[in-house]
Protein backbone atom coordinates (compact mmCIF):
# COMPACT_ATOMS: atom_id res chain seq x y z
CA UNK A 1 0.00 0.00 0.00
CA UNK A 2 1.49 3.35 -0.92
CA UNK A 3 0.26 6.53 0.20
CA UNK A 4 2.40 9.09 -0.49
CA UNK A 5 1.39 12.86 0.47
CA UNK A 6 4.01 15.48 0.41
CA UNK A 7 6.65 12.84 -0.52
CA UNK A 8 6.25 10.93 2.51
CA UNK A 9 5.79 7.01 1.54
CA UNK A 10 4.46 4.28 4.17
CA UNK A 11 7.00 2.11 4.80
CA UNK A 12 5.77 -1.48 4.09
CA UNK A 13 4.83 -3.33 7.10
CA UNK A 14 4.33 -0.54 9.11
CA UNK A 15 2.00 -1.35 11.82
CA UNK A 16 -1.46 1.42 12.63
CA UNK A 17 -1.23 2.57 15.89
CA UNK A 18 2.73 2.37 16.61
CA UNK A 19 2.84 6.40 16.67
CA UNK A 20 5.10 6.49 13.93
CA UNK A 21 4.71 9.45 10.88
CA UNK A 22 3.02 6.86 9.10
CA UNK A 23 0.07 7.41 11.24
CA UNK A 24 -0.37 10.51 10.44
CA UNK A 25 0.08 10.09 7.17
CA UNK A 26 -2.60 7.49 7.07
CA UNK A 27 -5.01 9.65 8.77
CA UNK A 28 -4.69 12.68 6.78
CA UNK A 29 -4.26 11.04 3.26
CA UNK A 30 -8.04 10.53 2.67
CA UNK A 31 -7.00 6.44 2.66
CA UNK A 32 -9.24 6.59 5.85
CA UNK A 33 -12.17 9.25 5.60
CA UNK A 34 -12.19 10.50 9.24
CA UNK A 35 -15.10 13.27 9.51
CA UNK A 36 -15.12 15.27 12.76
CA UNK A 37 -17.61 12.91 14.36
CA UNK A 38 -15.46 10.28 13.63
CA UNK A 39 -12.92 11.81 15.61
CA UNK A 40 -14.77 12.62 18.41
CA UNK A 41 -16.78 9.53 18.59
CA UNK A 42 -13.53 7.33 18.45
CA UNK A 43 -11.93 9.89 20.91
CA UNK A 44 -14.94 8.80 23.09
CA UNK A 45 -14.70 5.35 22.40
CA UNK A 46 -10.91 4.54 23.08
CA UNK A 47 -10.41 7.34 26.25
CA UNK A 48 -13.38 5.03 28.60
CA UNK A 49 -12.49 1.28 27.65
CA UNK A 50 -14.09 -0.99 30.01
CA UNK A 51 -12.02 -4.28 30.24
CA UNK A 52 -14.48 -7.48 30.65
CA UNK A 53 -12.59 -9.36 33.04
CA UNK A 54 -12.27 -12.80 31.37
CA UNK A 55 -8.74 -13.88 33.38
CA UNK A 56 -8.27 -17.80 32.32
CA UNK A 57 -4.99 -18.29 33.81
CA UNK A 58 -1.76 -16.90 34.93
CA UNK A 59 -1.84 -13.68 32.72
CA UNK A 60 -5.03 -13.00 34.37
CA UNK A 61 -2.59 -12.26 37.60
CA UNK A 62 -0.95 -9.28 35.54
CA UNK A 63 -4.06 -8.42 34.50
CA UNK A 64 -4.74 -7.75 38.43
CA UNK A 65 -1.16 -6.22 38.89
CA UNK A 66 -2.41 -3.92 35.76
CA UNK A 67 -5.20 -2.16 37.51
CA UNK A 68 -3.44 -2.04 41.28
CA UNK A 69 -1.93 1.40 41.80
CA UNK A 70 1.59 1.13 40.70
CA UNK A 71 0.40 0.22 36.96
CA UNK A 72 -2.71 1.47 37.46
CA UNK A 73 -4.72 0.63 33.87
CA UNK A 74 -7.61 3.49 34.84
CA UNK A 75 -5.58 5.91 33.80
CA UNK A 76 -5.83 4.73 30.29
CA UNK A 77 -9.89 5.05 30.68
CA UNK A 78 -9.91 1.40 32.27
CA UNK A 79 -11.63 2.45 35.19
CA UNK A 80 -13.65 -0.51 36.20
CA UNK A 81 -13.36 -4.08 34.86
CA UNK A 82 -17.08 -5.07 34.28
CA UNK A 83 -18.09 -8.86 35.24
CA UNK A 84 -20.81 -8.51 33.04
CA UNK A 85 -20.06 -8.91 29.36
CA UNK A 86 -23.35 -6.89 28.73
CA UNK A 87 -21.57 -3.72 30.31
CA UNK A 88 -17.66 -4.07 28.84
CA UNK A 89 -16.42 -3.19 25.42
CA UNK A 90 -12.96 -4.29 25.42
CA UNK A 91 -12.39 -8.55 26.26
CA UNK A 92 -8.68 -9.25 27.26
CA UNK A 93 -8.28 -12.80 27.35
CA UNK A 94 -5.63 -13.34 29.81
CA UNK A 95 -4.67 -16.91 29.55
CA UNK A 96 -4.74 -20.45 28.63
CA UNK A 97 -8.50 -20.74 26.15
CA UNK A 98 -8.99 -24.62 26.91
CA UNK A 99 -11.38 -26.54 24.83
CA UNK A 100 -13.39 -26.89 27.12
CA UNK A 101 -13.65 -23.28 27.55
CA UNK A 102 -13.70 -22.49 24.20
CA UNK A 103 -18.06 -22.27 23.39
CA UNK A 104 -18.53 -19.74 26.82
CA UNK A 105 -15.87 -17.67 25.22
CA UNK A 106 -17.44 -17.29 21.79
CA UNK A 107 -20.99 -16.82 23.63
CA UNK A 108 -19.36 -14.09 26.06
CA UNK A 109 -18.16 -12.23 23.10
CA UNK A 110 -21.39 -12.45 21.43
CA UNK A 111 -23.36 -10.94 24.33
CA UNK A 112 -20.55 -7.72 24.11
CA UNK A 113 -22.59 -4.97 22.45
CA UNK A 114 -20.56 -3.14 19.47
CA UNK A 115 -18.24 -1.16 19.77
CA UNK A 116 -16.02 -4.14 21.10
CA UNK A 117 -12.56 -4.62 20.79
CA UNK A 118 -10.29 -7.22 22.10
CA UNK A 119 -6.35 -8.36 23.18
CA UNK A 120 -5.18 -11.16 22.96
CA UNK A 121 -3.23 -11.30 26.42
CA UNK A 122 0.05 -13.62 26.58
CA UNK A 123 1.17 -16.81 24.37
CA UNK A 124 -1.53 -18.89 25.16
CA UNK A 125 -4.10 -16.25 24.08
CA UNK A 126 -2.36 -15.37 20.86
CA UNK A 127 -1.11 -18.72 19.23
CA UNK A 128 -1.38 -21.46 22.15
CA UNK A 129 1.70 -20.39 24.04
CA UNK A 130 4.02 -23.43 25.10
CA UNK A 131 1.04 -25.87 24.56
CA UNK A 132 1.93 -27.04 21.06
CA UNK A 133 -0.10 -29.66 19.81
CA UNK A 134 -2.10 -30.27 23.03
CA UNK A 135 -5.05 -32.21 23.70
CA UNK A 136 -6.84 -29.78 24.67
CA UNK A 137 -5.26 -26.17 24.36
CA UNK A 138 -7.20 -24.12 21.46
CA UNK A 139 -3.93 -22.54 19.91
CA UNK A 140 -4.67 -18.91 19.88
CA UNK A 141 -8.15 -16.83 21.02
CA UNK A 142 -8.39 -16.01 17.59
CA UNK A 143 -9.72 -18.99 16.14
CA UNK A 144 -12.88 -18.20 17.82
CA UNK A 145 -12.74 -14.50 18.39
CA UNK A 146 -11.33 -11.53 16.11
CA UNK A 147 -8.52 -10.08 18.06
CA UNK A 148 -7.24 -6.54 17.63
CA UNK A 149 -4.39 -7.04 19.17
CA UNK A 150 -1.56 -9.32 20.34
CA UNK A 151 0.51 -9.26 23.50
CA UNK A 152 3.40 -11.70 23.46
CA UNK A 153 5.02 -12.97 26.83
CA UNK A 154 4.51 -15.09 29.48
CA UNK A 155 3.04 -13.57 31.00
CA UNK A 156 3.50 -9.94 29.56
CA UNK A 157 4.50 -7.65 32.28
CA UNK A 158 1.43 -5.55 33.10
CA UNK A 159 3.93 -2.28 31.47
CA UNK A 160 3.55 -4.30 28.26
CA UNK A 161 -0.21 -4.94 28.72
CA UNK A 162 -0.45 -0.99 28.89
CA UNK A 163 1.44 -0.95 25.86
CA UNK A 164 -0.70 -2.99 23.65
CA UNK A 165 -3.56 -0.88 25.38
CA UNK A 166 -2.16 1.98 24.20
CA UNK A 167 -1.88 0.56 20.51
CA UNK A 168 -5.45 -0.28 20.67
CA UNK A 169 -6.44 3.00 21.08
CA UNK A 170 -4.20 4.17 18.79
CA UNK A 171 -5.88 2.18 16.37
CA UNK A 172 -9.27 3.19 17.21
CA UNK A 173 -8.20 6.23 16.59
CA UNK A 174 -7.19 5.88 13.04
CA UNK A 175 -10.23 3.98 12.37
CA UNK A 176 -9.26 0.53 12.01
CA UNK A 177 -10.22 -0.94 15.14
CA UNK A 178 -13.80 -2.10 13.74
CA UNK A 179 -13.27 -5.48 13.78
CA UNK A 180 -16.70 -6.08 14.84
CA UNK A 181 -18.47 -4.04 11.90
CA UNK A 182 -16.17 -4.18 9.42
CA UNK A 183 -16.09 -8.11 9.61
CA UNK A 184 -18.31 -10.93 9.55
CA UNK A 185 -18.72 -12.17 12.92
CA UNK A 186 -16.48 -15.43 13.09
CA UNK B 1 8.71 -45.15 59.03
CA UNK B 2 9.02 -41.65 58.12
CA UNK B 3 9.37 -38.22 59.25
CA UNK B 4 5.48 -37.13 58.74
CA UNK B 5 4.33 -40.39 59.48
CA UNK B 6 6.13 -42.00 62.57
CA UNK B 7 3.44 -44.35 63.60
CA UNK B 8 2.87 -45.20 60.21
CA UNK B 9 3.36 -49.09 61.45
CA UNK B 10 0.95 -48.44 64.29
CA UNK B 11 -2.30 -47.79 61.70
CA UNK B 12 -0.99 -50.99 59.73
CA UNK B 13 -1.43 -52.65 63.06
CA UNK B 14 -4.47 -51.59 63.82
CA UNK B 15 -5.91 -52.27 60.26
CA UNK B 16 -4.93 -55.86 60.14
CA UNK B 17 -6.57 -56.25 63.84
CA UNK B 18 -9.69 -54.89 62.48
CA UNK B 19 -9.48 -56.86 59.35
CA UNK B 20 -8.01 -60.17 60.19
CA UNK B 21 -9.04 -61.94 57.07
CA UNK B 22 -7.80 -59.49 54.61
CA UNK B 23 -3.59 -59.22 54.06
CA UNK B 24 -2.09 -55.79 53.81
CA UNK B 25 1.41 -55.32 52.05
CA UNK B 26 3.75 -52.62 52.65
CA UNK B 27 5.53 -51.45 49.76
CA UNK B 28 8.07 -48.43 49.44
CA UNK B 29 8.66 -47.12 45.69
CA UNK B 30 10.20 -44.36 47.68
CA UNK B 31 7.29 -43.63 49.99
CA UNK B 32 6.25 -46.36 52.22
CA UNK B 33 2.65 -47.11 51.62
CA UNK B 34 0.07 -49.91 52.13
CA UNK B 35 -1.05 -51.64 49.58
CA UNK B 36 -5.34 -52.40 50.15
CA UNK B 37 -7.10 -55.16 48.05
CA UNK B 38 -9.51 -53.20 45.83
CA UNK B 39 -12.69 -54.87 47.10
CA UNK B 40 -12.13 -53.58 50.68
CA UNK B 41 -11.01 -50.13 49.84
CA UNK B 42 -14.50 -48.77 50.96
CA UNK B 43 -14.91 -50.43 54.08
CA UNK B 44 -10.69 -49.12 54.94
CA UNK B 45 -11.57 -46.09 54.34
CA UNK B 46 -14.03 -45.94 56.68
CA UNK B 47 -12.49 -47.88 59.28
CA UNK B 48 -9.12 -44.87 59.11
CA UNK B 49 -11.85 -42.07 59.38
CA UNK B 50 -14.18 -43.00 61.85
CA UNK B 51 -11.83 -45.06 64.61
CA UNK B 52 -10.79 -42.90 67.41
CA UNK B 53 -7.01 -42.83 67.92
CA UNK B 54 -6.84 -42.74 63.85
CA UNK B 55 -9.33 -40.04 62.72
CA UNK B 56 -8.23 -39.88 59.30
CA UNK B 57 -10.42 -37.11 58.81
CA UNK B 58 -8.49 -35.04 55.31
CA UNK B 59 -8.11 -36.55 52.27
CA UNK B 60 -5.48 -34.92 50.65
CA UNK B 61 -5.37 -36.72 47.17
CA UNK B 62 -5.93 -39.36 45.24
CA UNK B 63 -4.05 -39.81 41.97
CA UNK B 64 -3.78 -42.45 39.84
CA UNK B 65 -0.25 -43.97 38.46
CA UNK B 66 -0.20 -45.93 34.60
CA UNK B 67 2.50 -48.57 35.34
CA UNK B 68 2.02 -50.17 31.97
CA UNK B 69 0.35 -53.81 33.07
CA UNK B 70 -1.70 -52.14 35.75
CA UNK B 71 -2.76 -48.83 37.22
CA UNK B 72 -2.22 -48.11 41.30
CA UNK B 73 -4.57 -45.51 42.23
CA UNK B 74 -3.21 -43.65 45.65
CA UNK B 75 -4.79 -42.19 48.32
CA UNK B 76 -2.93 -39.94 50.63
CA UNK B 77 -4.74 -38.55 53.63
CA UNK B 78 -3.69 -36.82 57.23
CA UNK B 79 -5.23 -36.89 60.33
CA UNK B 80 -5.76 -33.61 61.32
CA UNK B 81 -6.67 -34.25 65.10
CA UNK B 82 -3.69 -36.24 65.49
CA UNK B 83 -1.22 -34.63 63.38
CA UNK B 84 -0.07 -37.78 61.03
CA UNK B 85 -0.68 -38.73 57.36
CA UNK B 86 -1.23 -42.45 55.78
CA UNK B 87 -0.74 -43.51 52.65
CA UNK B 88 -2.28 -46.78 51.10
CA UNK B 89 -3.04 -47.77 47.39
CA UNK B 90 -5.37 -50.12 44.84
CA UNK B 91 -3.66 -51.95 42.83
CA UNK B 92 -5.99 -52.42 39.55
CA UNK B 93 -6.22 -53.98 35.94
CA UNK B 94 -5.86 -51.41 33.09
CA UNK B 95 -8.81 -52.64 31.41
CA UNK B 96 -12.48 -52.61 32.58
CA UNK B 97 -11.28 -52.63 36.18
CA UNK B 98 -13.47 -50.28 38.39
CA UNK B 99 -12.82 -49.16 42.15
CA UNK B 100 -15.22 -48.55 44.95
CA UNK B 101 -15.27 -44.91 45.24
CA UNK B 102 -14.56 -43.29 48.77
CA UNK B 103 -17.06 -40.30 48.08
CA UNK B 104 -19.12 -41.30 51.24
CA UNK B 105 -16.17 -41.41 53.31
CA UNK B 106 -14.17 -38.01 52.24
CA UNK B 107 -16.27 -35.57 50.12
CA UNK B 108 -13.26 -34.49 48.88
CA UNK B 109 -12.92 -37.72 46.63
CA UNK B 110 -15.91 -36.57 44.16
CA UNK B 111 -13.42 -34.30 41.97
CA UNK B 112 -10.21 -36.87 42.30
CA UNK B 113 -11.92 -39.92 41.11
CA UNK B 114 -13.32 -37.98 38.53
CA UNK B 115 -10.36 -36.79 37.55
CA UNK B 116 -8.91 -39.76 37.31
CA UNK B 117 -11.59 -41.08 35.28
CA UNK B 118 -10.95 -38.47 32.79
CA UNK B 119 -7.67 -38.86 32.00
CA UNK B 120 -7.10 -42.32 33.00
CA UNK B 121 -9.98 -43.97 32.28
CA UNK B 122 -10.70 -45.52 35.70
CA UNK B 123 -13.97 -45.99 36.56
CA UNK B 124 -15.46 -46.12 40.27
CA UNK B 125 -18.03 -47.24 41.58
CA UNK B 126 -20.88 -45.81 43.65
CA UNK B 127 -19.53 -42.54 42.65
CA UNK B 128 -22.42 -39.83 42.42
CA UNK B 129 -21.55 -38.31 39.47
CA UNK B 130 -18.45 -39.81 37.40
CA UNK B 131 -18.43 -37.85 34.04
CA UNK B 132 -15.25 -35.90 32.61
CA UNK B 133 -14.31 -32.78 34.62
CA UNK B 134 -11.71 -31.24 32.77
CA UNK B 135 -11.54 -32.18 29.28
CA UNK B 136 -14.95 -31.45 27.42
CA UNK B 137 -17.04 -34.23 27.03
CA UNK B 138 -17.65 -35.07 23.85
CA UNK B 139 -13.62 -36.23 24.08
CA UNK B 140 -12.46 -39.34 22.73
CA UNK B 141 -10.27 -41.01 24.94
CA UNK B 142 -8.07 -40.87 27.96
CA UNK B 143 -5.05 -38.99 27.57
CA UNK B 144 -2.71 -39.41 29.99
CA UNK B 145 -2.78 -43.92 29.79
CA UNK B 146 0.81 -44.05 28.27
CA UNK B 147 -0.16 -45.70 25.52
CA UNK B 148 -2.41 -42.29 24.61
CA UNK B 149 -1.38 -40.72 21.04
CA UNK B 150 -2.08 -37.37 19.80
CA UNK B 151 -4.28 -38.12 16.52
CA UNK B 152 -2.37 -37.91 13.64
CA UNK B 153 -3.41 -34.32 12.51
CA UNK B 154 -2.42 -31.76 14.69
CA UNK B 155 -6.00 -29.84 16.28
CA UNK B 156 -6.03 -26.62 17.41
Amino acid sequence: MDIIRLGHKVREGSIPGDGSPDDEAVLHSGLVQLTTLDHALNWARRSALWPLSFGLACCAIEMIATGTSRYDISRFGAEVFRPSARQADLMIVAGTVTRKMAPAIRRIWDQMPDPKYCIAMGGCASEGGPYVNAYNVVQGSDQIIPVDIYIPGCPPRPDALLDGLMKLQRKIDLGKADSAFSRESR
Amino acid sequence: MSDTNPDGDTVVEQLRAAFPTVSFRMVDPGVPSCVVPTEQVADVASFLKSTPGLDFNYLASITAIDYLDRFDVVYQIRSLVHNQDFIFRVEVDRDGATVPSVTRTWRAADFQEREIFDLMGLEFSGHPNLSRILLYDEFDGHPLRKDWRLPAEPRS
